[in-house]
């Protein structure tokens, strides 16, 4: 059975843990405000938020999209709907800032933008203008034009005055921010004795961005094994320079990481690249990797860290593989049918070592990039002591570009080198013309990121004008 | 993120009455409506090729999946096999033949969706595959067209032409744009006795939608009752194209006797449903050296996929509007309805428009280009002036073009502007900046005269209170705020005693779609005449009650005043006592706009009852590394005339505006040479996010009378303001000039970040 609370009321119930959370939120229960917009996570119409309690049982929510996360994710959670969020007879401050700046025309996707805000609220973020429009940068308006909508969230996040964390859910019930059952949660979460639910089988399911999106009708129907609250997948953990990093974590376990931060100051610049707020809190980084697709966002990220993976089969034997030879052709790569990624780890950048991530796509929020290319240079006087540098969207697996690294590596720091290497590169892609598109602007594109590494992380060396001056 | 300046009092405007329940999650759409008890659900399986014989269509498999109740083909149409509108050119479900990927072929109606989309899984069809036209050129080149041609004409382009200093021709290409209203397509029938039947329908045209379903049904329209409580956004998708839907669930009821619901999926609705149409364009255009267009000569290949659908009224409005906001003494323009292997394209916000004004600006830019001026001094140079003709024949007047541009140019000091930006790419190597205007004239009336008319109907219940049917559909444009407004202050009643009903083709019947900007004007009007009644024999009784005379008789704040003194007599008095009198207190008014005409056999008349004005100043920035882009400003000077609600109108101007950019920019629509859709799921067609929009957006009202042919003076809003975003396209175009001196000038839109990439690196 799962068991978990919706909004204020207790559910158990013995449905299929793969049928949506969505269908069983609108048709099970009938609570119509969530909306379903196109079912793969790109609109927000369906956003829920998720609450559990942490390691210290501090309850903390998240946003995710109800359309593409399994019912059985919900076990031992709280979720709630926009019917949640519901005062008795007034509105909340996020509805009431909807309200007051005409930032609800068709209302249609409104309760997404509810939804999203007052998980804003309820985050441990600071109240920032910017940290509202980062909750909502996950749900589509079709009617407005977004300007009305970010004069509500402005006026939302200046309603919540106190700067670094949460205010209690206390304070936020007695200011109209959350109903008042919200109080109860804590407790009645901790009495749920959360009984895993029975896992078997080789249709793993983790956080279902990718899979719900593929093949829905074939999870919702059948057995599904959920890894999602797996804690041997999960969870990040840095020892002796090194970072290893669960299958089943979320690239938003990463954003929250604060040693992370420091050893990637652009962390969150390049991670904000990557989908949306309720899709980063929902996908694993793992399903990211066995996606295999050639323009996977993380993957390529984790191919420019010369990351490591740790594999593990249904006997708990455990095996190591480089990320960059895992890959072996279009979506095929090397695990056995019985293996799971358990982690992916790699070596934490050096003092003189510099990390960056480029991506390009038609919008650059909650889109899959036309290329994208990640690169990690260590540098001593001017000299390219190690180069690793990943590219997607050029060829059938995320590619990690062998020789153009080994060339630069041991090469000073140069327009001419880079010139060279970027030859290197065209002759190491193989572009093909698609949606994303055509071959031609696929090669020039990957040039431009190539460039783009060495404009970002060597500002004073490097610049456009010198290497595209032979043009 | 920047924060905006704001030119609108919101705080003080009347809020959205729809907002309580749109934010609480209570507003009832289609699939939100509680269904009967076994109602089915139905899935339509569609044509899996874009053009063929059907060979055979095997679904014996499909129907023995349990839960399956009953698939239904074009055998199974009682009475007429058509759906087509203004040409009877379309089946509900394909017969012998498919004509475009997508099309409708068999209902699958079943206990549960899931098990309908099962099996359709099982479906078997062979198709014979005939040639696939997708482009508006070949169709033309083959001779397959819709209709005949339409051109307009206006003095002697051929002769102008020779005698123009300058004379610039070229092609121009924009591309089609999905609506991606977030609520899909869907209805829901249900049976009622004596074979009667109900549809909720997510549609803006109730009355295109039982009159369609009486005809394939074989019966009477009496017989079918539409409902429509609210769309979750329909921006045209909805006007023609909810229909089959509507239909084929009704189709189901009627063999049934059992209610079913029809809701498409995304990936369904967005590979079965037409778009905003492709066009291909080509130019002519011949100036003189003081800048004066003397001639604009333009033809346009319609790309209106594979039936008629409101293709031939959406190439006419492009005809309407091919010179934009400019007078132009000789003009020949002529569009051709082009019939390809697409899914039938339809009305988007704009209906062909702009389109058409896509066509001139490129023209204009190009002609700028060659003559080493700025884009903006030619468009200075032919604005629209009062007493002008318009090639249709009709007298611009109340023209508002010069007056907004000025505005536009002095409040938001384009020439500081412009130099900044030119300063700005001076120093800037890998950052460039680009700044485009674009001035928009928009005629308001349906162009097909005949449907310029509604109907409102008032009941003033004996306790006071008030109910209001029209015709207008609310889809978020606000249209039932601003008809609860005029009652409201006509009447002076707390708005609380006022509910706007759904709209219910058995309360108001024979109704316009809700489109062409005009539904508040035109369903306002008539409910102002219904409202004029019932105060008119209120005041009858109450000046018999208070021993006065009608003239004398005024209401305010819910009580009666004579010679503007107060009474003892309430509004509530006032409607018991009427019911004592046996005075009716319901009103049925109708209203059909004055003036207007048009002659299609010589192509000329006045069809619009007016025009809406505006000037928009564009700003963005080019990341001239990765090939992307931005919007840094959009500032508008926009006609309102006399706004009745400043704050649903911003709320119009801004969406509409982003809605154009996306058109523009990164909304790209693909299909492969075999006709299927590739951009097929929010996965591969992008609309505009919270990021990508323009840090900041100002509208400046433009101070103006109104108009009376407007709703208490206040201006059509839902079209027009689509049009600003043309500007955005150009914006980039300068900012790649100002990178790449050997860019060649092409007009092939969306401005895509792998356009600009390719033409920043162009040689």
């Amino acid at each position: 059975m799962i068991e978990f609370i919706l909004n204020n009321k207790r559910i158990l119930t013995d449905k299929n843990p793969g049928m949506t959370l969505l269908d069983f939120v609108r048709y099970e229960q009938r609570l119509t405000g969530t909306k379903i917009g196109c079912r793969e996570g790109d609109c927000g119409a369906c956003t829920v938020l998720i609450g559990e309690l942490d390691e210290i049982e501090n309850l903390r929510y998240l946003s995710i999209t109800s359309c593409i996360s399994p019912l059985g994710n919900a076990h031992g959670k709280h979720v709630v709907s926009i019917e949640g969020t519901n005062l008795i007879h007034k509105l909340t401050r996020a509805q009431q800032a909807m309200k007051n700046n005409f930032a609800t025309q068709c209302g249609f996707c409104t309760p997404g933008f509810v939804v999203s805000l007052t998980g804003f609220v309820l985050s441990n973020q600071e109240k920032s203008f910017s940290n509202a429009c980062d909750a909502i940068g996950g749900n589509i308006c079709r009617c407005t034009g977004y300007k009305s909508i970010e004069r509500a969230a402005e006026e939302l996040s200046d309603s919540i005055d106190f700067i670094d964390g949460t205010r209690s859910i206390d304070w936020l019930i007695a200011n109209d921010f959350i109903p008042e059952y919200f109080n109860t949660i804590v407790d009645r979460l901790k009495q749920i004795d959360v009984q895993p639910l029975k896992s078997d089988g080789l249709n793993f399911v983790s956080g279902g961005t990718d899979l719900y999106v593929q093949r829905a009708d074939d999870l919702i129907a059948s057995q599904v094994n959920l890894i999602h609250n797996d804690p041997k997948l999960n969870g990040i953990k840095i020892s002796e320079g090194r970072c290893y990093i669960g299958s089943g974590a979320t690239v938003s376990d990463m954003w929250y990481h604060k040693t992370l931060k420091s050893y990637f100051p652009n962390l969150l610049k390049h991670l904000k690249l990557v989908s949306s707020e309720p899709i980063r809190n929902m996908a694993s980084l793992g399903g990211n990797l066995v996606n295999a697709s050639p323009i996977g966002d993380m993957t390529i990220f984790f191919l420019a860290l010369n990351s490591e993976l740790t594999i593990i089969n249904s006997n708990g034997k455990i095996r190591r593989q480089p990320l960059s030879s895992f890959y072996k052709s279009y979506k095929t790569f090397d695990l056995a049918e019985d293996e799971l990624i358990k982690s992916v780890s790699f070596d934490l950048p050096l003092k003189n070592s510099k990390f960056n991530f480029e991506k390009v796509c038609k919008r650059t929020h909650l889109d899959i990039a036309s290329v994208n290319s990640a690169s990690l240079f260590e540098i001593e006087n001017d000299i390219i002591k190690n180069a690793h540098i990943s590219i997607g969207g050029v060829a059938a697996i995320p590619k990690y570009l062998h020789e153009t690294s080994a060339f630069l590596k041991g090469k000073k720091l140069s327009v001419h080198n880079i010139l060279d290497a970027e030859t290197i590169l065209q002759n190491e892609i193989s572009p093909i013309s698609d949606v994303r598109g055509s071959a031609e602007y696929k090669r020039l594109l990957a040039r431009q990121l190539f460039f783009a590494h060495f404009i970002e992380l060597f500002q004073d060396q490097i610049q456009l004008k010198e290497l595209i001056r032979n043009e | 993120m920047n924060k905006t300046v704001l030119h609108h009092d919101l705080k003080n405007a009347v809020k959205n009455i729809d907002s309580f329940t749109h934010v609480r999650g209570e507003s009832l759409y289609v699939d939100d409506v509680n269904v009967r008890q076994g109602t089915y659900h139905a899935v339509v399986f569609d044509a899996p090729k874009a053009h063929g014989i059907i060979k055979s269509l095997n679904y014996s498999k499909a129907e023995k999946l349990e839960g399956i109740i009953r698939i239904f083909t074009y055998k199974d149409i009682p009475g007429e096999n058509q759906i087509g509108g203004i040409i009877p050119d379309e089946t509900l479900f394909a017969e012998k033949e498919v004509h475009f990927w997508g099309q409708p072929i068999a209902l699958i109606v079943a206990e549960t969706e899931f098990i309908a989309r099962q099996a359709r899984r099982l479906i078997e069809i062979e198709i014979e595959e005939l040639p696939v036209i997708t482009t508006a050129k070949e169709a033309k080149a083959k001779g397959s067209f819709i209709n005949a041609p339409r051109s307009f004409e206006l003095g002697d382009t051929s002769e102008a032409l020779k005698k123009c200093d300058y004379v610039f021709e070229g092609e121009t290409f924009s591309n089609g744009q999905e609506h991606l209203y977030i609520e899909a397509q869907g209805a829901y029938a249900e049976p009622l006795e004596n074979g009667n039947i109900k549809i909720s329908s997510s549609t803006q045209g109730p009355t295109q939608v039982q009159k369609t379903t009486a005809r394939v049904l074989g019966v009477g329209m009496h017989k079918i009752e539409v409902d429509v409580t609210r769309l979750g956004g329909g921006f045209g998708g909805k006007e023609d194209q909810a229909t089959p839907w509507a239909v084929m669930a009704a189709l189901a009821t009627f063999h049934l006797n059992q209610s079913v619901k029809l809701i498409l999926n995304r990936h369904d609705d967005l590979r079965m449903t037409g778009k905003r149409h492709p066009y291909e364009g080509t130019y002519k255009i011949g100036l003189n050296k003081n800048l004066k267009i003397v001639a604009f000569e333009a033809e346009y290949l319609q790309n209106s996929g594979a039936a008629a659908d409101l293709s031939p009224a959406i190439a006419e409005r492009t005809l309407f509007h091919a010179t934009n906001s400019y007078f132009v003494k000789n003009v020949k323009t002529t569009v051709y309805s082009c019939k390809t292997n697409l899914p039938p394209n339809t009305a988007f916000r704009g209906f062909g428009g702009p389109q058409g004004k896509f066509v001139i600006e490129s023209a204009i830019a190009h002609a700028a280009s060659e003559m080493g001026v700025l884009p903006m001094e030619i468009q200075e140079a032919n604005l629209l002036k009062e007493n002008d003709v318009f090639s249709y024949g009709q007298i611009a007047t109340q023209v508002e073009a010069i007056k907004a541009w000025n505005t536009a140019k002095s409040k938001f000091n384009v020439k500081d502007l412009q130099n900044e930006i030119d300063r700005f790419n001076d120093q800037n190597d890998s950052i460039k900046k680009g700044l485009a205007l674009m001035p928009i004239c928009f005629g308001i009336s349906f162009t097909n005269t005949p449907m310029n008319h509604a109907r409102a109907l008032v009941h003033i219940y004996q306790d006071g209170s008030i109910g209001i049917s029209t015709a207008a559909v609310e889809m978020g444009q606000g249209v039932n705020t601003k008809l609860l407004q005029i009652a409201v202050d006509f009447f002076s009643v707390d708005p609380k005693k006022v509910k706007i009903e759904t709209t219910n083709t058995t309360r108001v019947a024979n109704t316009s779609p809700s489109a062409a900007s005009s539904t508040a004007d035109l369903n306002g009007k008539a409910l102002l005449k219904a409202c004029e009644g019932l105060l008119s024999r209120l005041k009858t009784v109450a000046s018999k009650a208070l021993n006065a005379s009608d003239e004398d008789i005024t209401l305010d704040n819910e009580t009666v005043y004579v010679n503007n003194k107060a009474t003892q007599l309430t509004w509530n008095d006032l409607i018991s006592q009427a019911m004592l009198e046996r005075v009716s207190l319901s009103e049925n008014a109708h209203y059909a706009t004055p003036k207007i005409h048009f002659d299609k056999t010589k192509e000329k008349g006045h069809p619009f009852a007016y025009h809406v004005y505006g000037t928009a100043i564009l700003t963005c920035t080019v990341d001239c590394i990765r090939g992307i882009y931005e919007f840094d400003d959009v500032k508008m000077v926009h006609d309102y005339g006399k706004s009745m609600s400043t704050g649903i109108d911003l709320g119009q101007v801004e969406g509409a505006l982003v809605q154009g950019i996306g058109w523009m920019t990164m909304e790209e629509i693909a299909y492969n040479e075999q006709g299927k859709l590739l951009s097929n799921a929010l996965s591969t067609y992008k609309v505009p996010d919270l990021f990508s929009v323009p840090k900041n957006i100002e509208v400046i009202p433009l101070e103006t009378e109104g108009n009376d042919m407007a709703i208490l003076k206040s201006k059509a809003v839902g079209e027009p303001p689509l049009m600003y975003g043309i500007g955005a396209y150009f914006a980039i175009q300068n900012a790649i000039l100002a990178f790449n001196p050997n860019y060649t000038m092409t007009f092939n839109a969306p401005m895509t970040p792998e356009k600009v990439l390719m033409s920043l690196y162009s040689k």
